[in-house]
C-alpha cells in the first residue's frame, strides 16, 4: 500500500505508523463528561468500505495524516495534513 | 544430444560441470537443463511420493520434474529448477529425493506400493493411534516423501532487497511486452521492462517465427537494443515478478549471472519492491499436458519446451521422436524437428478433423494411451478407430493447449474467467488496479496478437497518464488461429499424472470427488495437488477439469483454485536480506562506546543504543563487585555515566509554554529561565507515558529529556498533540538526541571535578540545585544541568557531539584522581532504586500517577492530556496497587524482580495476589537487598510483614512493606 503524503509525495506504507480512526482529531472539552470521553477513546466504527484514519509519517517529515481510503477494496483515494484538517475545522 | 545447428548458445566458450559426481559439458548460453540434455542425461530426478524417476519437463519456471541441488556446503541451494539455472564453469550440481542413488533408489518401493499410496492416503492411515505420529509415522513421511534438504549450516551467501520506482512496469519481455516497452519509452515514460528469461525476447527465441521478415529474437534483439539506448527504460532481466500489491506495488526476485554473483561481497539474489503507477502484465501463456497413462516417464515432456531446446540450445532429448497434441502446436513442433534434422516417428493429433503436409506418419483423431519404459521412455501406444498401435520412441512431445498466465491478475481477490473458445481461464480486466494484460496472458495467442496487443495497451497506458504516442509501427508477423479441442485425460486403465511435482493422478482426483471432497479448495488438499512449489502451474486447470468431469459439474462452475503470491518460490534469505545477526536491528553508539569497550565494559543493549553494564578493574570477579564500588564511588567520592541516549527535545517558539504545559501534568510556563523541572507526561487513557527533566534555556526555548526507551513514542506523540490537537499553537520541536553527548558527573566531589575542567566555575549560589545554563569546556560551548538520578550533588554536562570522546575520556581521568571513576548501568540501577526513582520497569503502560504517588503533581489549574480520563473511578484509590519498597526481614535475603506478593499468611496463589515487584538490586549503601514493587492499598501498609514469592525462580522471602525512598528520603545530599 502507498500513501500519498501530501509533504513528501507517495510513499510506501512502511514509512508510517498506523494510529486509527480520525476521529482521535476530535479531543472533548475536559469537562465533557465521562460518556464523550469514552467515544473518544474507545468507541470507533470499523466500517467495510470507505474510511478516514490518521497515519504517521514517522520515517518520513514526521507529518500527522488523515488519509481517506477503502477497508474492501484498500485503495487510498487522498491524504490531508491534519493540521489542516484541524485548521478548517476551527 | 547436440544438434548440428545454430542457436543461442556459443560454441566457443565450453563450459564443464558435474552433476551427481559426474563430469559433463555445455555452452556459455546453455541452462543445467539444456546441457543434460545434450549429454544424453534422461533421469534427473526422482518423484515426490513414488520416487519414479523423472526427466526434464518443461524450459521455463514452470519445471516440476527437474528440481536439483547446486552448490556445496552451507551454500548448496535444494530445488532450484536446472531450466532456469544457468550453466557455469565450475557448477556442481546433485539430484533430489533419492537413496541412495539417482539411478537405484530404495524408496521407489514406494511405487509398488501406489494402491495404497493415493489420495487422503496419509489421513486415513495415520489417524490412529495418535502416538505413533511424531515416532513413527511422521518421521517416515518426511523421508520417504520430499524434495532438496538445506545444508543445516549457516549460509554465507550475500542476499540483497531493494526499491525500484517507475511510471510503468511491463512483466514479461516477449513480443507483447517488448512492444509495449517500446511504445512507452519512445514516449518517454520511466519504464522497467522485467523479464525472467536471461534475455529479452520470449517465445521468439523458441520459434522459427519471423517478425517483419526476419527471424523473431532478431527482432527482438533490435528492439531490445534501442530500449538499452533510452535513458528512461531499465531492462531487468532474470527478475521475476512475484507478486501485484497495493497501489501499484510488485515484489520482484532478481537472480544474479553466476558471473556476477561469484564477485567478493556480490548477491545471488535481490528481493524487489517496485512502485509503479502502471503495469503491463504480458507474461505469456503455460503449456498444459495431457494425462494418460505413464506420461511421466523421462522423454515425455511439453512440446513448446522441445521447440525451444531444438531451436534455442540446438539439443534434441531423443532421436525419435513421436508429438501428440489437440492444437497446431503439435504440427509446428513437428515441422521444427525436421526442419532441425531431427527424425519425427509420429505426429498424433487428438482432432479428427486435422491433416497435415508434413512428411510424417500421422495420426488424425487419435490418442497416446500409455508410455512404455521403465527407466525411460522406449515406445507409445496409439488408440485409433482400428486398434492400439505401438511406436517405438525415445521421446515424446505432448501440447494439451495453452493457459494465459493470469496468476498476477488474482493476486488481489481476482477471479478469472473461462472462455470455452481457449478451453482456458482469462483473466478479468481490472482485477489488480492500474494493471492491464497483453498478448498470450490475455488469450491472443498469435504473435501478431502479441504484438498488436503489447501496443495497444501501452497506447492506453499513455493516454490515462496523459502522455503523447509517438509513432510506433506495428511489425508483420502471423496471425494464425488458435484451434483446440479440449483434451485432459486420456480414458485408459493405469496411472496418468496430473500434478508431477506432488504425484497426483487422475485417479486421485476422482477418488477425492468420490469421497465427496468435491469442490476445487478441498479436493486441492485432499490429494495435495498445486501445493508443491511449483503451485500447480502446469496441473491447476487439467485437475479441475477432471474434478468438473467426475462431479458432472462444468468447468466454470468448478471454479479454480486461489493464486497467491509468489509467483515463483523466494528464498526467505531475500526476503530479509541484510537482517542477519548484527544487521537485523539498527546499532545506535554513543561517544563514549570505544572508551568504554577499551576499559572492558561488558556493552549492553538498551532499545538500540548499548550503554556500559559495568567498569570491572583488577581484583574484580563479579559484576557485583564492580557495580557495588561504583555505587560507593558516587555516595562517597565521584562518578561519571554517559547518559547521551535519553531523548532530548529542543522545543521553541512563543507557544512553547503552553504546549508543555498541556503535554504535562504539571506547569512548565510558570519555570523560570535557567531551571530544570522534574515532569510526568501520562497518555490520554490516564496512564503515565513517561518522564523526565525539562530545562529552560529561554523565554520561548526548553529543552526536555525523555526516558532512553521512549525518546521515539514521545517525539510522535508531541507531533500528535501539535499537529492533531493544537495546530494553532506556535511552537517547533526537534529531536537533538545525538547531537549532545552529556553526561552525568555524581557526588560529593562532582563540583570539584567540573570546576576543573569549566572556564568559569560554579558554585551553590551561581549553580544552585535544579538550575541549568550555558557554560563554556575548555573553550567548548557547553550546557550544565544540575540535576540528580543519584540522590547526590550532581550535574550532566553537555557538549556537542564531537566532543563527547575526549570529554569522557577527561572526565574518567579526571574522576579517577579524586577517588571516582565511570560508572555503569547496573550502579545507576541501584542508585536510583536506593533513591525510589523510576523508570520503565514501574511506569510500564498500566500505572498512573496516583499509582506512583505522584497525583499531586497533575495540576488541578490547567488541563493536560490524559487528566481527564485519569480522573476515573478505579485509576486511584485503595484498591490500587501503590509504589512501595520493601526489604528482606527472614531469613532469605534476597528480593527479585518479578515476584510476586501476598499476606504473610496467605497461599501463593492467584486470586491471594496482592501486588509484585519490578526493581530489585542489592544495596551496598545499606547493606542489604532492596526492592520497589506495587501492592495494593501500598501506602497505607508500611510496616507491614508481607511475604514475597517468585514461582518461576524458586523464591520465596518475608519483607516488610517500607517508603519506597530508601536513602536521604530528605533529599539534602542532592541540594547541598
Ligand atoms: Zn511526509
Amino acid at each position: 500500500m502507498r500513501i500519498p503524503c501530501p509533504i513528501c509525495g507517495s510513499r510506501d506504507i512502511r514509512e508510517f505508523d498506523y494510529m486509527g480512526h480520525a476521529q482521535a482529531l476530535d479531543r472533548p472539552d475536559p469537562g465533557a463528561g465521562a460518556q464523550a470521553w469514552d467515544d473518544y477513546l474507545h468507541n470507533r466504527d470499523n466500517p467495510a468500505g470507505p474510511t478516514r484514519d490518521l497515519w504517521f509519517h514517522g520515517m518520513g517529515c514526521g507529518a500527522w495524516l488523515v488519509v481517506e481510503r477503502d477497508t474492501v477494496s484498500h485503495e487510498v483515494t487522498g491524504a490531508t495534513l491534519a493540521r489542516d484538517v484541524k485548521g478548517g475545522a476551527a | 544430444m547436440r544438434l548440428d545447428k545454430p542457436g543461442q548458445i556459443d560454441r566457443t566458450q565450453p563450459l564443464s560441470f558435474t552433476f551427481d559426481g559426474r563430469e559433463y559439458s555445455g555452452f556459455a548460453g546453455d541452462t543445467l537443463a539444456s546441457a543434460l540434455i545434450a549429454s544424453n542425461v534422461r533421469v534427473v530426478g526422482r518423484s515426490f511420493k513414488y520416487h519414479r524417476p523423472r526427466g526434464v519437463f518443461t524450459a521455463g519456471s514452470e519445471e516440476p520434474n527437474a528440481l536439483v541441488t547446486i552448490g556445496q556446503g552451507a551454500a548448496a541451494e535444494p530445488n532450484l529448477r536446472a531450466t532456469t539455472s544457468e550453466l557455469c564453469e565450475g557448477l556442481v550440481a546433485r539430484s533430489q529425493n533419492r537413496w541412495p542413488s539417482l539411478d537405484y533408489d530404495l524408496l521407489a518401493l514406494n511405487d509398488l506400493f501406489a494402491p495404497f499410496l493415493g489420495a487422503g492416503f496419509y489421513y486415513k492411515t495415520f489417524m490412529w493411534p495418535a502416538k505413533l505420529w511424531e515416532r513413527l509415522y511422521e518421521p517416515f513421511i518426511r523421508r520417504a516423501a520430499g524434495l532438496g534438504a538445506l545444508s543445516g549450516a549457516p549460509n554465507a551467501d550475500h542476499y540483497e532487497k531493494a526499491y525500484a520506482h517507475c511510471d510503468l512496469l511491463v512483466i514479461g519481455a516477449g513480443p507483447a511486452g517488448l512492444m509495449a516497452a517500446l511504445a512507452a519509452g519512445r514516449a518517454g515514460l520511466d519504464v522497467i521492462l522485467a523479464d525472467e528469461d536471461v534475455r529479452t525476447g520470449g517465445r521468439l527465441n523458441a520459434e522459427r517465427i519471423e517478425v517483419d521478415g526476419r527471424p523473431g529474437a532478431d527482432w527482438a534483439e533490435t528492439v531490445t537494443d534501442e530500449l538499452r539506448g533510452m535513458g528512461n527504460v531499465r531492462i531487468m532481466t532474470r527478475t521475476t515478478v512475484t507478486g501485484a500489491y497495493d497501489g501499484g506495488t510488485y515484489g520482484a526476485l532478481e537472480r544474479l549471472s553466476p558471473e556476477v554473483a561469484a564477485r567478493t561481497g556480490a548477491p545471488r539474489e535481490c528481493f524487489w519492491r517496485i512502485a509503479t503507477r502502471r503495469a503491463i502484465l504480458a507474461a505469456g501463456a503455460l503449456e498444459r499436458p495431457v494425462a494418460f497413462r505413464n506420461n511421466d516417464r523421462p522423454g515425455v515432456m511439453m512440446a513448446g519446451a522441445l521447440r525451444a531446446y531444438v531451436n534455442r540450445w540446438a539439443v534434441s532429448p531423443g532421436k525419435t521422436v513421436t508429438v501428440f497434441g489437440n492444437t497446431d502446436d503439435a504440427h509446428r513442433t513437428a515441422a521444427d524437428l525436421l526442419a532441425a534434422g531431427v527424425h519425427v516417428a509420429a505426429l498424433i493429433d487428438a482432432r479428427p478433423e486435422a491433416g497435415t503436409d508434413l512428411p510424417v506418419r500421422f495420426y488424425a483423431g487419435a490418442q497416446v494411451v500409455n508410455a512404455h519404459g521403465r527407466g525411460g521412455l522406449e515406445a507409445i501406444s496409439i488408440a485409433t478407430l482400428s486398434g492400439i498401435d505401438k511406436v517405438q520412441t525415445d521421446c515424446l512431445a505432448m501440447s494439451g493447449g495453452w493457459n494465459p498466465t493470469l496468476h498476477l491478475t488474482c493476486h488481489m481477490n481476482g477471479r478469472p474467467d473461462w472462455s470455452p473458445a481457449l478451453a482456458a481461464f482469462v483473466s478479468r480486466d481490472g482485477a489488480v488496479p492500474g494493471l492491464l494484460t497483453a498478448g498470450a496472458c490475455r488469450g491472443d495467442f498469435s504473435t501478431h496478437g502479441c504484438l498488436a496487443g503489447g501496443l495497444a495497451a501501452a497506447k492506453a497506458v499513455l493516454k490515462d497518464l496523459g502522455k503523447r504516442a509517438r509513432a510506433t509501427d506495428l511489425p508483420v508477423a502471423e496471425d494464425a488461429p488458435y484451434r483446440i479441442s479440449p483434451l485432459w485425460a486420456v480414458p485408459g486403465k493405469g496411472r496418468a499424472w496430473l500434478d508431477f511435482q506432488n504425484d497426483v493422478t487422475v485417479k486421485d482426483v476422482k477418488l477425492a470427488a468420490t469421497e465427496n471432497y468435491s469442490s476445487v479448495e478441498h479436493m486441492k488438499r485432499y490429494t495435495t495437488q498445486g501445493m508443491a512449489p511449483d503451485q500447480g502451474k502446469n496441473s491447476n486447470v487439467n485437475a479441475l477439469a477432471v474434478l468438473a468431469d467426475a462431479t458432472g459439474r462444468g468447468i466454470p462452475e468448478t471454479g479454480t483454485t486461489t493464486y497467491r503470491p509468489p509467483y515463483v518460490p523466494v528464498p526467505i534469505a531475500a526476503l530479509g536480506a541484510g537482517a542477519q545477526g548484527a544487521g537485523f536491528a539498527p546499532q545506535r553508539f554513543t561517544t563514549s562506546h570505544d572508551l568504554s569497550v577499551e576499559m572492558g565494559a561488558p556493552m549492553v543493549e538498551a532499545g538500540l543504543w548499548y550503554r556500559p553494564g559495568w567498569f570491572p578493574r583488577e581484583g574484580e570477579k563479579t559484576w557485583r563487585q564492580s557495580c557495588d564500588r561504583e555505587v560507593g564511588m558516587v555516595r562517597e567520592a565521584v562518578g561519571v555515566c554517559d547518559v547521551s541516549t535519553l531523548g532530548k527535545i529542543d522545543v521553541q517558539g512563543p507557544d512553547a509554554p503552553a504546549f508543555l504545559d498541556l503535554l504535562y501534568t504539571n506547569m512548565f510556563s510558570t519555570l523560570k529561565v535557567g531551571r530544570a523541572r522534574y515532569g510526568l507526561m501520562l497518555r490520554e487513557d490516564g496512564h503515565v507515558m513517561d518522564d523526565g527533566t525539562t530545562a529552560r534555556l529561554g523565554a520561548h526555548h526548553y529543552l526536555m529529556t525523555t526516558t532512553t526507551a521512549a525518546a521515539g513514542q514521545v517525539m510522535k506523540h508531541m507531533e500528535f498533540v501539535h499537529q492533531c490537537l493544537a495546530p494553532q499553537m506556535d511552537v517547533s520541536f526537534i529531536s537533538v538526541t545525538e547531537q549532545w553527548a552529556q553526561f552525568a558527573v555524581a557526588g560529593p566531589k562532582s563540583r570539584d571535578l567540573l570546576n576543573g575542567i569549566l572556564d568559569d566555575p560554579v558554585d551553590g549560589d551561581s549553580f544552585p540545585f535544579m538550575a541549568c545554563g550555558a557554560v563554556s569546556v575548555m573553550g567548548v560551548a557547553g550546557r550544565l544541568f544540575r540535576i540528580s538520578f543519584s540522590g547526590e550533588h550532581a550535574y550532566e554536562v553537555a557538549v556537542p557531539a564531537r566532543y563527547g570522546d575526549s570529554l569522557f575520556r577527561l572526565l574518567v581521568d579526571r574522576a579517577g584522581e579524586l577517588g571516582g571513576g565511570a560508572y555503569g548501568m547496573e550502579a545507576l540501577n541501584v542508585l536510583r532504586i536506593e533513591k525510589g526513582f523510576i523508570t520503565h520497569a514501574e511506569i510500564h503502560g498500566r500505572t498512573t500517577a496516583f499509582d506512583i504517588g505522584m497525583e499531586r503533581m497533575v495540576s488541578a489549574k490547567k488541563d493536560c492530556i490524559g487528566k481527564a480520563m485519569a480522573a476515573r473511578p478505579g485509576l486511584s484509590g485503595p484498591d490500587r496497587e501503590q509504589l512501595v519498597g520493601l526489604v528482606p526481614t527472614g531469613a532469605v535475603k534476597k528480593l527479585t524482580a518479578g515476584a510476586h506478593l501476598f499476606d504473610a499468611g496467605a497461599e501463593a496463589v492467584r486470586k491471594n495476589d496482592q501486588g509484585y515487584i519490578t526493581s530489585a538490586a542489592f544495596s551496598p549503601t545499606l547493606g542489604h537487598f532492596m526492592a520497589l514493587g506495587f501492592l495494593k492499598d501500598g501506602r497505607a501498609r508500611h510496616g507491614e510483614e508481607i511475604r514475597m514469592v517468585d514461582h518461576v525462580r524458586q523464591i520465596e522471602a518475608r519483607c516488610r512493606v517500607v517508603d519506597p525512598v530508601f536513602f536521604d528520603p530528605e533529599g539534602g545530599r542532592a541540594r547541598g
